[in-house]
């Protein structure tokens, strides 16, 4: 049995320090040792997009990221987009435009829309199903997630 | 079900140097770990056999694409992104490009590495056919020195390298083509992000007098790995692109495939597509 390790993450702007298996998931140390559970497991593959978090600046799968290659890397999670109460313009954007359903997807999707607003404020239809390509919606709310991303977008702000 | 977390240990070595010296130390016993994109899925699923991983990910020397002697120089550890955003990569190899865009999604794509997509050796690999069809050259790294493999004899069998247990996938070299060039990439898979390969096929030929006066063709996903189809090859290479033999181009991919039945598609079907894909090509190539 392999010893814990120590490592220090920086997510949404804080220090955290966690002792934990050295093949520890990103997803599991957010979740388990940081109790940020607004990060989903879905399929467990890098299919689903429901563990979307940003590790500095680009969306990557948490699910397929050991929590060591993580040390010193910044990363956002979905409670880290609001700014105490105020909502990033895509989160607002969602609520206003339905863009959530059941709301598993919906911390995944924020993420992605974060990333592509950052690379590409003001997307067509296309950039937007690409910059979602990896994220699944099983109720299938496309329609109005891509309606919340482009009113987001329209509001000329990036998320964060 | 996943594998049993404690069971499984990683090791952060300080320097290349000292990675590939534990790599000789126990030749085999330590799996290298790049972005993860593969060898992850294989965890969550519970399936992964090795449990003692050594992490790449930090070495600078494993990273950066560098343009030296006529060829485009990819550090193992360049990511799918960096094929994507690369000035050198859309004007020489537009090839790696589509196949990078064509890997999973963007997630997936900031993650994954070129070496690691050539040392996974999954015969379903997007990047590959390309490399194949440029001409790619595998540099090793070991305790021993490092040496070149030419990409086409680098796959000997499913999940069968030239790549000795204590050698690393350093670096992939790509000679830039010269010349009058054709590039052609498809991939046909079940959408088009996050879908794993029914059959790839990729082809860069340079054109001469009107001739195909050189020409590769890789195909993924219809052999126990990533090959060349020589014997299509063969029977384009020479001819003039106002009548190529396109019927006998088809016929002869029956020899360099050997597709199998499995859950994303049929043996028959591969065949018939691959050989369309091939079709394509050509009618693309021919109005050149």
């Amino acid at each position: 049995m392999a010893d814990r390790i120590d490592l220090t993450l920086k997510v949404n702007g804080a220090d955290h320090r966690v002792s934990v298996p050295p093949f520890a998931r990103l997803l599991d140390v957010l979740r388990e040792d940081l109790r940020l559970t607004g990060t989903k497991e879905g399929c467990g593959e890098g299919e689903c997009g429901a563990c979307t978090v940003l590790l500095n600046g680009r969306v990557v799968n948490s699910c397929l990221v050991p929590a060591v290659q993580a040390q010193g890397a910044l990363v956002v999670t979905v409670e880290g987009l609001a700014e105490g109460e105020n909502l990033s313009s895509l989160q607002a954007a969602f609520l206003t435009h339905n863009g959530a359903q059941c709301g598993f997807c919906t911390p995944g999707m924020l993420l992605s829309a974060t990333d592509l607003i950052n690379r590409c404020p003001h997307p067509s239809d296309d950039q937007i199903r690409d910059g979602l390509s990896g994220n699944l919606c099983r109720c299938t709310g496309y329609a109005k997630i891509l309606d919340s991303v482009h009113a987001a977008a329209a509001e000329g702000r990036a998320a964060r | 079900m996943r594998g049993y977390l404690p069971d499984f240990d990683v090791c952060v070595p300080a320097s290349l140097g000292e990675a590939l010296a534990l790599m000789a130390q126990a030749p085999g016993t330590l799996t290298p770990l790049a972005g993860g994109t593969d060898l992850m899925v294989v965890y969550n699923a519970g399936r992964l056999k090795a449990t003692r991983f050594l992490d790449l990910s930090s070495f600078e020397e494993l990273r950066g694409i560098r343009e030296e002697a006529g060829a485009l120089t990819f550090g193992a550890l360049t990511t799918f992104t960096e094929l994507r955003e690369c000035r050198a990569v859309h004007q020489h190899f537009p090839n790696l490009v589509k196949s990078a865009r064509a890997t999973g999604a963007l997630a997936i794509q900031n993650r994954g590495t070129l070496g690691g997509n050539i040392a996974n050796a999954s015969p379903a690999a997007d990047t590959p056919p390309s490399l194949l069809a440029y001409g790619a050259e595998v540099e090793l790294r070991s305790v021993r020195g490092s040496r070149r493999v030419a990409y086409d004899r680098f796959h000997l069998g499913y999940k069968a390298m030239d790549l000795a247990p204590d050698e690393l996938v350093a670096a992939i070299h790509v000679p830039l083509p010269t010349g009058r060039g054709f590039h052609y990439f498809r991939k046909v898979g079940t959408r088009q992000a996050q879908a794993i390969s029914k059959t790839c096929l990729a082809a860069y030929a340079r054109i001469e007098d009107g001739c195909v006066a050189e020409l590769r063709i890789g195909v993924g996903s219809v052999a126990p790995a990533p090959i060349r189809a020589r014997h299509a090859e063969a029977v384009l290479l020479g001819q003039p692109l106002a009548s190529l033999p396109m019927a006998a181009a088809r016929e002869a991919l029956l020899a360099d495939i050997s597709p199998i039945d499995d859950i994303r598609a049929t043996a028959r079907y591969r065949s018939v597509v691959t050989r369309n894909v091939l079709g394509h090509m050509l009618r693309e190539l021919a109005t050149l």
